[in-house]
C-alpha cells in the first residue's frame, strides 16, 4: 500500500468528478493547441505564399546618386555610372547565417541591344530561378526558353515589333529565336527582351557581370531586415533593399492573431484552472471524513497534501494527453475553413511536451490550496463529521 | 517512595467547545490513569464527553487544560507531526461506523496505516494478511467494504486498528451499529487482543459491555467516576 494506490483509488471512484476536472484542463490545453496550431499554419502557409508572390529583397550595386524614377517613370536628366557585380562573388551568398532561409537567388544582367535600329532592354537571366520567382508570368504560346538562343519577349516589345511566337529575331547582329510572348505584366519586363544569362552578358559585353539580384526569402522567427543586413555585410558593394511592405503586412497580421490567441488562451486557462480548483476543493470537502480517518491512523499532512497533488498530477497528464489530441483535431478541422488552401502545418511533438508540461503546471498549481486546505484539516474536526 | 508509571495519566484535563458565543464545557474536570494491558470500557450517555476523551487521549483533539501523558510522554507537547506520527506507532482506532475507505478493498484498507511507514510492500501484505486472518476473514480480502456485512466492516475496521501492532488500540462505539449476537462476538475479539497485549479502550453507552471489560470508566456530564 502505498500513497499514489489512494490517489487511483480516488480517482476511479469519483470517475464523474474528476472527468469534470479533466474537461477543465483539456478545454484550457486544447484552445491553445488549436490557436497555436492555427498561427503556425498561417505562417506556414505565409511563407509558400510568399515564395510565390516573388522577390522580396533586392540586390543592387551600391551608387552615389539616388534614383530619378518612380513606378517606371524615368525623370532622368543625370546619368551616372552604372555599377555591377561580379558573378563568382554571388556564391558568397552562401555563407550568410541564414542561407537556408533563401529560397530563390535570382541574378540578372541588364543593358541594352539594337533591334531594327532601336534600343530595346535586354534582361539575361537564370530561366529556372526566374520562372520559379516570376510566378505571374503568363506565356501567350510557345514554350518557355530550351535552347541557348531562345528569348521570352515582354508584351510591349512584340507589339511595338510585330514579332511572333517561333520567329528568329536580330539581337545586335545575332539570331535569336522567339521562344514566347509574355501576356502583359504591368512590370518592367513587358519593355524587355530577356534571354539567357550567359548570352546576354556575352551580348551586352559583361563577362561574369551581375547588374542585379533579385532574391525571396522567408524567414520564421527572424526578421527579414536582418536577412538583408546579413546579406548587406557579405557585400559591402551592394545596396541590399528589403521590399518588407509585402512581408509586414502578412506578419502584422499574423502577429495581431498571436497576440489575440494568446489572450483567448490565458483567459481560457483561467477559466480551466478555476473549474480545476473548484472542482478540487469540492472534492476535499467532501473527503473530510476521509482525510480526518488519515490523519488518526498516522498519515502526516505532508502525506495528505501528497494524496491531493498526486491526483492533480495524474490528471493534469491525462488533461495535457488529451488536450493536445484534441487541440489538434480542431485544428485539423478548422484550418481548411478560416484559410482560403490553408493546410493544417503537422503535429508538433515539442508543442505536445509543452501542451503537457502545461497541464501539470496548472492543475498543480489549481490543486495547491485544496491541497494545503486538506492537509491543514485539524483532525478532530475532521472526525466530528464521522 | 516509589514513583509508580502508567501507560496512561490523565492529569486536570478540561475541555471546553466554543459553539458561536457560547462555550460548552465537553469534559470539566478529569484525572485518572491506564495501566498496560488494561481493558477498560469508558461508559456514559450521549453528550456526555466519553468520545471527546478518547479523541484527546488519541492525540487528536488538543485540551483546553490538562495533561495526557502516554508512556510518561507528554502528547500535547509534541507538535502536529510528531502526534501524527505518535498516532501512527502507538494508537489503533476503530471508529464509530467502521469508517472504511469505500474505493479500497479489505487488503487495502488494512494495509492503509502501512502506507506511511517504511516496510517493504511483501512485508506489508504479509502482515495485513495475517491480521485479515486473525479476524476470519481470509476469504474476503479482495472485496469492497460494501460487499460485507457490518460485523464484518467491523473485523475489518479491527484488522486496520492492529495492523501495525500498536500498544493501544480507542474504540468509539465499536458495537453501535451490531446486533446483540455479532457486538458480543466483537467484544471477544478485541478481549482476545487484549489477552495478546494490547491495550483496549471502547467507548460505549451500552453497559453489557462492560462485563468484557478489566476495568470501567463511568463519564458523566464532562466528569468521570472510575
Amino acid at each position: 500500500m502505498k500513497l499514489h494506490n489512494i490517489s487511483f483509488g480516488n480517482i476511479k471512484r469519483r470517475k464523474g468528478k474528476m472527468l469534470f476536472l479533466v474537461l477543465g484542463l483539456v478545454i484550457g490545453i486544447s484552445t491553445v493547441v488549436t490557436l497555436l496550431s492555427i498561427t503556425e499554419s498561417m505562417t506556414k502557409n505565409i511563407e509558400e505564399r510568399l515564395n510565390q508572390f516573388g522577390a522580396n529583397i533586392v540586390m543592387v550595386p551600391k551608387s552615389e546618386n539616388l534614383s530619378l524614377n518612380y513606378g517606371g517613370i524615368d525623370v532622368g536628366g543625370v546619368n551616372y555610372q552604372v555599377r555591377e557585380f561580379d558573378q563568382e562573388k554571388l556564391a558568397d551568398i552562401k555563407t550568410i547565417k541564414n542561407y537556408k532561409n533563401l529560397s530563390i537567388i535570382a541574378p540578372k544582367v541588364l543593358g541594352p541591344v539594337k533591334v531594327n535600329n532601336k534600343n530595346v532592354l535586354l534582361m539575361g537571366v537564370i530561366f529556372e530561378e526566374e520562372l520559379a520567382l516570376k510566378t505571374w508570368w503568363q506565356k501567350t504560346g510557345g514554350t518557355f526558353p530550351q535552347k541557348e538562343n531562345d528569348v521570352i519577349l515582354g508584351s510591349g516589345v512584340a507589339s511595338l515589333f510585330g514579332f511572333k511566337i517561333g520567329e528568329t529575331i536580330s539581337l545586335s547582329g545575332n539570331p535569336f529565336n522567339v521562344a514566347t510572348i509574355l501576356k502583359p505584366t504591368g512590370a518592367s519586363e513587358d519593355d524587355a527582351i530577356i534571354a539567357g544569362l550567359s548570352v546576354s552578358q556575352n551580348l551586352l559585353g559583361k563577362e561574369g557581370r551581375l547588374s542585379m539580384v533579385e532574391i525571396s526569402a522567408f524567414c520564421q522567427g527572424c526578421p527579414i531586415t536582418e536577412l538583408t543586413l546579413q546579406i548587406a555585410e557579405k557585400f559591402p558593394n551592394a545596396k541590399v533593399t528589403a521590399m518588407k511592405q509585402a512581408v509586414m503586412s502578412k506578419m502584422q497580421s499574423i502577429d495581431m492573431f498571436r497576440s489575440f490567441s494568446l489572450g483567448i488562451s490565458i483567459i481560457v486557462i483561467f477559466i480551466g484552472s478555476l473549474l480545476v480548483l473548484v472542482t478540487m476543493m469540492g472534492s476535499v470537502n467532501e473527503r473530510t471524513r476521509e482525510i480526518g480517518i488519515f490523519r488518526a491512523i498516522g498519515f502526516r499532512r505532508g502525506h495528505v497534501m501528497q494524496i491531493i497533488l498526486l491526483e492533480a498530477l495524474l490528471l493534469g497528464i491525462i488533461g495535457g494527453i488529451l488536450g493536445f489530441v484534441i487541440g489538434n483535431l480542431i485544428a485539423y478541422g478548422i484550418i481548411p475553413l478560416v484559410m482560403k488552401d490553408g493546410v493544417f502545418a503537422g503535429i508538433n511533438a515539442n508543442l505536445g511536451i509543452v501542451s503537457i508540461l502545461m497541464a501539470v503546471a496548472l492543475s498543480l498549481l489549481a490543486s495547491l490550496y485544496p491541497a494545503f486546505k486538506a492537509s491543514n484539516m485539524d483532525p478532530s474536526e475532521a472526525l466530528r463529521s464521522l | 517512595m516509589t514513583q509508580v508509571n502508567h501507560l496512561i495519566e490523565i492529569q486536570g484535563l478540561k475541555k471546553t467547545y466554543q459553539s458561536g458565543n457560547t462555550k460548552v464545557d465537553a469534559i470539566k474536570q478529569m484525572e485518572f490513569f491506564i495501566d498496560d494491558e488494561e481493558f477498560i470500557t469508558i461508559m456514559g450517555q450521549s453528550g456526555s464527553g466519553k468520545s471527546t476523551l478518547l479523541s484527546i487521549m488519541g492525540a487528536l483533539n488538543q485540551p483546553t487544560q490538562g495533561k495526557v501523558l502516554v508512556d510518561s510522554l507528554d502528547l500535547y507537547s509534541l507538535s502536529g507531526e510528531q502526534r501524527a506520527d505518535f498516532r501512527s506507532e502507538y494508537i489503533g482506532f476503530i471508529f464509530q461506523s467502521f469508517q472504511l475507505i469505500p474505493y479500497l478493498t479489505v487488503l487495502e484498507n488494512v494495509k492503509l496505516p502501512m502506507a506511511v511507514t517504511g516496510q517493504k510492500k511483501k512485508i506489508k501484505n504479509q502482515m495485513a494478511l495475517e491480521v485479515i486472518q486473525r479476524v476470519g476473514l481470509e476469504t474476503k480480502a479482495n472485496r469492497l467494504p460494501d460487499q460485507l456485512s457490518g460485523g464484518e466492516q467491523e473485523r475489518v475496521a479491527i484488522a486496520r486498528a492492529i495492523v501495525n501492532k500498536p500498544p493501544i488500540i480507542l474504540a468509539d462505539e465499536p458495537t453501535g451499529n451490531l446486533d446483540t449476537k455479532t457486538a458480543n462476538e466483537i467484544m471477544m475479539l478485541l478481549q482476545s487482543l487484549n489477552e495478546e497485549g494490547h491495550t483496549i479502550i471502547v467507548v460505549t453507552h451500552n453497559s453489557d459491555m462492560g462485563a468484557y471489560a478489566t476495568r470501567s470508566i463511568k463519564v458523566q456530564d464532562g466528569e468521570c467516576f472510575a
